[in-house]
């Protein structure tokens, strides 16, 4: 097992997600707004979707040195594994020599081939893996994908029925209800959790991504990019990365915005005055400035101390790690803003008075009183951040500012691919991958972001 | 009320310094200009006449805060603090790598900018009030949800994919408007219009949503009942009572963005390339030139808090409430 620093602080938070899932189960008025959200059917649907982003990000953060003989040729022979790279292997090491279409048996541009005959053939070649099993590909290969698709659409199906009984027969067990009765309920759409919308979520989910798999061993469902890798593996691969923005850098804005906000709303007075004057000229630097600036900093920072940084993994890793501190520099005014307005009003509140009057610590009047009922606006703002988060991203890879230019993100798919537009015939397939894997993610996260806003706000509530 | 100004414009004055420390302490402190020169000239074999040569060139060869060997004023002026920083002030910027004068390369850039921002930002104002005002008015109704819907769908929408495939459908597919780049004067129109369509549809999703807030909390509020109640039709509320009142957050928001419109936008200059301050920063991170990015993060800066003081001023002359301690 290798933990980079970025697996690490992603387990971190894991890890205490679940505690505060845990915490939050056994108090009921911590329950009840996340009740509200498990009872509106568009944040479920988006919930199935980020819980499946989120196992793929998992899948991809968890890194081993490859056992001898397996670990894949060349470039990959001593550079860490992630368990998806290793799950994926097949994807991973066929790559071809340029680009080629989605489904494609031929490759994109036509070269010079010497036949069996000994004549040279200015022609199409065909591809190393895409489509290789096929003996005539112009026959065979609708019916191929077909064939395939369809075995793939089966096993997917299969796949959902066991996890739709293993859900009927939980509920029917903490229910005490008979499985029939459950299945039904659950068809008619009577449950409170919406559950039809999430099993059918689940199924579309399960149907696509078993038909895509099953279609992947034999051909680049997505196509390949310029340097012959599968577009699909890449647009797996830049799930980990998308979600590490959007999460890791709450790491910083958290403690940040969540201690100067208190305190400078609690203590009022010279206090309130720096800490308003820091978050005012932060804010004032324009947020991609101060990025590009820190970024070119980073990049004479890596320079100078090179020998730290041996691997080509080790820099990347740095790099995603020190973007997500810098994102996170640029996006904590906003929520200290609100909560030092937040904090203002509490501490006139009576049962702040009354602690202040009993004697109770101040730090204790902070944290037990103040901070638990400000939270609402923490889990709102991450919600709502997370998502411009990603989009950011890919943004930043362009102005090449963002991740590191080997790590697969979305951003640099479509750096990389928006040149390509001008070529004929077009090479598309970069972009739309690209843009389906980032629409699906940040409506998803848009729409729970909004359940979420709405369940915590106490403006909105009924 | 000249009270009141000064004492904004006073306040404005520690949010520049502090600007001009944190850039100082980015680029000078945290990586010292021997770094800058290192990943300049190569970072094997440097020799140390190269460093201190390229250096000179660009007077980076000064101690960071207090010259020693000179005696009384010129301590402290014979800096890189003082010459490189505090000159910013000034709006003297310096010279790129390349010897150019970046004052007068932003000069004549942005107005390029400007030409793409401005525009962009009006036919977006419009657009967008007037879809969020038709939302609004057809609330509690199918339109309204599935318009929402449509909004959160276009948000998540990276606004590279806008771009690209406007610059598609546009300008390859349809041959209306050349995919990119400028010219002077009245030819510069026809490259305009792709742009700022762009941008207008790009903004529509979080634009509208943003708009409809503003006006749906205007909506609930006693006055618009009060006018419903004495019989007046929906449309006469909606243009004269709510969309009146809700013109002071708009505004508002709107006149900070002002002056960051010479600024332009980073993505949409350097997809049209178009030659406006935004692509020259773009430029000037991939060349790596530090004095360009420095210029720009103060400029930038400055016209940010500049933004916020018009916006204190707006809110004094759009509402009367607002009371000038």
């Amino acid at each position: 097992m290798i933990f980079f620093w970025t697996d690490t602080l992603f387990f971190l938070l894991l890890l205490m997600l679940a505690a505060a899932i845990f915490r939050a189960r056994s108090k009921e008025h911590l329950r009840r707004p996340w009740r509200k959200v498990a009872r509106s059917t568009s944040a479920m649907v988006s919930l199935t979707v980020l819980v499946f982003y989120f196992g793929f990000a998992i899948l991809d953060s968890i890194h081993f040195h490859p056992p001898e003989g397996q670990g894949g040729e060349g470039k990959f022979k001593t550079e860490a594994m992630s368990l998806l790279d290793w799950w994926a292997s097949p994807l991973r090491q066929r790559s071809e020599k340029t680009y080629s279409a989605p489904f494609a048996s031929h490759g994109y541009a036509r070269e010079n081939s010497r036949g069996t005959d000994g004549v040279s053939h200015w022609a199409y070649p065909r591809l190393q893996f895409g489509g290789a099993h096929l003996a005539d590909p112009e026959k065979g290969k609708f019916i191929d994908i077909l064939q395939t698709g369809f075995a793939g659409l089966l096993d997917g199906f299969l796949a959902w029925l066991v996890f739709a009984a293993l859900l009927i027969v939980a509920r029917s067990r903490s229910g005490s209800i008979t499985f029939s009765q459950c299945a039904y309920d659950i068809a008619e759409g009577r449950t409170e959790v919406p559950w039809r919308a999430v099993l059918l979520t689940l199924l579309l989910i399960l149907l696509t991504s078993f038909g895509l798999g099953e279609l992947s061993l034999t051909y680049h469902v997505f196509g390949t990019d310029k340097v012959g890798e599968d577009v699909f593996f890449q647009s797996l691969k830049s799930i980990r990365t998308g979600l590490l923005i959007g999460t890791l850098t709450t790491f910083i804005t958290l403690p940040l915005a969540l201690t100067l906000g208190i305190l400078a709303g609690y203590y009022r007075g010279w206090v309130d005055d720096i800490i308003q004057y820091i978050y005012t000229t932060l804010n004032s630097i324009p947020g991609v400035l101060l990025i590009a600036a820190s970024m070119l900093l980073m990049q004479a920072y890596m320079a100078r101390h090179e020998d730290e940084f041996a691997s080509l993994a080790l820099r990347a890793d740095f790099r995603l790690l020190f973007l997500c501190m810098i994102l996170g520099l640029t996006s904590w005014t906003g929520l200290c803003r609100l909560l030092r307005a937040e904090t203002l009003k509490l501490r006139e509140m009576e049962y702040v008075q009354a602690a202040r009057t009993l004697g109770v610590h101040q730090g204790t009047i902070l944290l037990r009183h103040i901070m638990p009922n400000v939270f609402h606006l923490v889990i709102i703002s991450v919600a709502l951040d997370f998502s411009s988060l990603v989009l950011a991203e890919a943004v930043l890879s362009y102005v090449n500012i963002g991740v590191d230019p080997t790590t697969e993100s979305w951003g640099n798919m479509i750096n990389s691919a928006r040149l390509e537009m001008a070529r004929e015939p077009i090479v598309w397939w970069s972009l739309s991958a690209a843009f389906v894997f980032m629409f699906a993610l940040v409506l998803a996260a848009n729409l729970f972001a909004d359940a979420v806003r709405d369940a915590f706000d106490p403006r909105r509530a009924e | 009320m000249i009270q009141y100004l000064i004492r904004r414009i006073l306040y404005a004055v520690p949010l520049l310094v502090g600007v001009n420390i944190i850039t100082f302490v980015l680029f000078f402190v945290v990586n010292s200009p021997d770094d800058m020169a290192r990943m300049h000239l190569g970072q094997k074999h440097v020799t140390a006449e190269a460093i201190a040569k390229w250096k000179h060139e660009r007077g980076y060869d000064l101690p960071l805060f207090k010259n020693n060997q000179l005696e009384g004023i010129s301590q402290f002026t014979e800096t890189i603090f003082y010459q490189k920083s505090v000159g910013l002030f000034l709006f003297r910027f310096g010279r790129a790598d390349n010897g150019e004068d970046i004052g007068a390369n932003i000069s004549q850039r942005m107005w390029p900018s400007l030409a793409i921002a401005a525009p962009s930002l009006l036919v977006g104002l419009l657009v967008h009030i007037s879809l969020a005002l038709m939302l609004v008015f057809f609330r509690m109704t199918y339109v309204e949800f599935w318009g929402v819907a449509l909004c959160v769908a276009l948000m998540s929408i990276s606004s590279m994919f806008y771009i690209i495939g406007g610059q598609f459908i546009m300008g390859k597919l349809l041959q209306l408007t050349p995919i990119s780049g400028y010219d002077l004067g009245m030819n510069a129109l026809k490259f305009l219009i792709l742009p700022v369509i762009i941008s207008v549809i790009a903004g529509i999703g979080s634009g509208v949503r943003w708009y409809r807030t503003l006006f749906l909390e205007e909506v609930e509020k006693d006055y618009v009942r009060t006018a419903r109640a004495k019989g007046l039709s929906e449309t006469y509320v909606l243009f004269t009572h709510v969309l009146k009142n809700a013109m002071i957050p708009i505004l508002t928001g709107v006149v900070v963005v002002l002056p960051l419109l010479f600024i332009g936008s980073l993505i949409t200059e350097s997809f049209f390339s178009i030659p406006g301050l935004g692509s020259y920063t773009i430029d000037a991170i991939s060349k790596q030139d530090f004095a360009i990015v420095r210029a720009m993060v103060f400029l930038g800066s400055a016209l940010y808090i500049l933004g916020l003081l018009l916006t204190d001023i707006s809110y004094t002359l759009v509402d009367p409430r607002v009371r000038l301690n």
